[in-house]
């Protein structure tokens, strides 16, 4: 079962002057992890909004746990749970303030609010700072405590829009755990991001999408398959350059490029590590030295480079 | 009902924020008693007045109708904090009727000035002011200061919800504020200002709601060149007026504006 539909979303900002959204399809089965990936502007935050009920689209329809979003809002609110780009919580109070009174509006007696906020707070390893204010948090816990507000009622759809933006490594780390063992528990999960990493790492299944449009959806595996994989590098003396891009191209049955100044020499591989043992044996045999050598997981721009033939554009549309 | 539920619950997510940051609480009272004083004894010397009990008697209906006045600025500015954060955004995914919100914004916001009116009372009391008329009349001006405090907030849900910026929601509330204040009798009597002036100060809202605080708590009230006017004769009537029209402009806009915020 589909638990999130969009179909043929289109929504125009600055009265028609901005398309951020341009038919904009998806569908994300129920239990499982969609993550829309895509540069600043792209159209992710737009189409969580729409889909969260909190702007309407120009056209185009959707539904969540099969509730009309448009005509009936007021149900889908009763089923999903949003964290946003920023954290939504009110700084001056507490961790714990904040989860009960979220707890109270959604409608839960005050005994069973405290209790929920207390069970949040300890699943999120924020016991330790529940009564200090929001204020003395770091961007982490931050994010965790956003979270949390939106898991007060269980909900059935979670939209979660990037995360993890902003956040250190250690942070981005931490905040994977927690949605991981949140998709454990057999929510649907909704996942902007501009990580393919991210995407890579949380989702079943991702979109990419530029210009309000979906430009490529797939498993990670097949996408990165599309993309071509990683990419081998490898940086060598002036004198062997030109056999050493012979022996690239040759392993990796791609065109092999040069950037002269870094004298680093690189190409898409399918085969990953494979083609770099490879490469290594042929430069080893021709009496090559390698200065540095690596395999490149494929970034965003990659993925868009080979989407769509330009780089991740990133321009900011509110 | 539930939206009335959920109103005081934001309601009280106010009161809680005053309790995290009592600091809060102290300025916006210290600020209006060091109004109190600074008027009493600085312009209290030089106004003359016909009144028994002098200046202070006039001035304090004065200064409780421009302190309930920027309630506006203070709702405007802490909605315009709540957009930037995000949290209007957090309010509007969650089942929860819409008008809770800003509804419970608006009482929250009277409810401090109950508490900043009562120590401004008190201040004006040891400062000399003694309201004349009886309990009951007294009681009916506070009441009458509190609703036009709270019509005024609907005005900066407004405001707050229409600004991009919290910054310009302060520049915007004080530009509406100021000039209401002081184009007025508040402070000085209107019989100085030239005469298209009196005019103006005589229909201003602020005017009206000073002379008819004035008018329970006991005093004459005096006017030059508009004696005898529709609004001079009849403050209470036509102060009443005035909040009606505010609520009914503003309270479906600021709805709607907040069912569409940022948009």
């Amino acid at each position: 079962m589909k638990t999130v539909i969009a179909d043929n979303l289109i929504k125009t900002y600055n009265k028609g002057k901005v398309k951020a959204l341009d038919g904009l399809s998806l569908d994300v089965e129920e239990g499982t992890v969609l993550s829309v990936l895509g540069p600043n502007g792209a159209g992710k935050t737009t189409t969580v909004r729409i889909l969260a009920t909190l702007l309407n689209p120009d056209s185009g329809s959707a539904t969540v746990g099969g509730i009309d979003v448009i005509k009936n809002p007021e149900k889908v609110r009763e089923i999903i749970g949003l964290s946003g780009q920023y954290a939504a919580v009110d700084e001056t109070l507490t961790g714990w303030d904040n989860l009960v009174m979220f707890g109270r509006l959604y409608h839960l007696n005050k005994k069973a609010a405290i209790k929920r906020a207390d069970e949040l707070l300890e699943r999120f390893s924020l016991t330790d700072s529940a009564k200090r204010p929001i204020k003395t948090y770091s961007g982490g816990m931050r994010r965790r405590l956003d979270l949390a507000a939106s898991l007060i009622v269980q909900p059935k759809v979670l939209f979660l829009d990037e995360p993890t933006t902003g956040l250190d490594p250690r942070g981005r780390q931490e905040m994977w755990g927690v949605i991981e063992e949140l998709v454990k528990g057999g929510v649907t999960l909704l996942l902007t991001t501009q990580y393919l990493e991210e995407a890579d790492q949380l989702a079943d299944e991702i979109i990419v999408i530029d210009h309000g449009k979906v430009i490529a959806r797939g498993t990670s595996d097949a996408l990165k398959k599309e993309v071509g994989g990683e990419r081998l590098e490898v940086v060598v003396d002036q004198a062997h350059i030109a056999k050493t891009l012979e022996i690239v191209a040759r392993v990796s049955g791609n065109k092999a490029t040069l950037d002269e100044g870094l004298r680093r020499i690189s190409a898409p591989v399918s085969t990953g590590s494979i083609a770099l043992m490879e490469v290594l044996r042929s430069m080893d045999s021709e009496g090559i030295h390698a200065l540095d050598v690596g395999l490149m997981r494929p970034s965003l721009d990659d993925v868009f480079m080979s989407l769509t033939g330009h780089a991740a554009e990133v321009e900011e549309v509110k | 009902m539930n939206a009335i539920a959920d109103s005081i619950v934001i309601t009280k997510r106010q009161l809680l924020q005053l309790a995290r940051v009592p600091e809060v609480l102290i300025f916006s009272t210290i600020q209006p008693v060091m109004f109190v004083l600074l008027f009493r004894y600085v312009f209290g010397g030089s106004i003359e007045t016909g009144q028994p009990g002098g200046y202070v008697q006039l001035l304090m209906p004065g200064i409780f109708v421009q302190t309930v006045a920027f309630t506006l600025a203070a709702t405007a500015s802490g909605l315009a904090e709540d957009m930037k954060k995000g949290l209007i955004d957090r309010f509007r995914s969650l089942p929860i009727a819409r008008s809770a919100l800003i509804l419970g914004r608006t009482l929250g916001d009277s409810l401090l000035n109950i508490v900043v009116l009562a120590v401004m009372g008190i201040a004006g009391f040891v400062v000399g002011w003694r309201p004349s008329s009886g309990v009951f009349s007294i009681a009916l001006g506070f009441l009458f200061l509190l609703f036009f405090g709270y019509a005024l907030s609907w005005v900066g849900i407004y405001i707050g919800l229409s600004a991009r910026d919290a910054r310009v929601v302060q520049n915007v509330s004080f530009l509406v504020t100021f000039p209401l204040t002081f184009l007025s009798n508040a402070f000085a009597p209107t019989t100085g200002m030239p005469r298209p002036l009196q005019y103006v100060a005589e229909w201003n809202p602020v005017s009206t709601m000073v002379a008819a605080c004035r008018q329970l708590f006991g005093l004459e009230n005096e006017f030059g060149a508009t004696a005898g006017s529709f609004p001079s004769e009849n403050p209470l009537t036509m102060s009443l007026i005035y909040m009606a029209i505010i609520m009914i402009v503003f309270v479906p806009m600021s709805v709607k504006k907040y069912q569409n915020a940022s948009n």
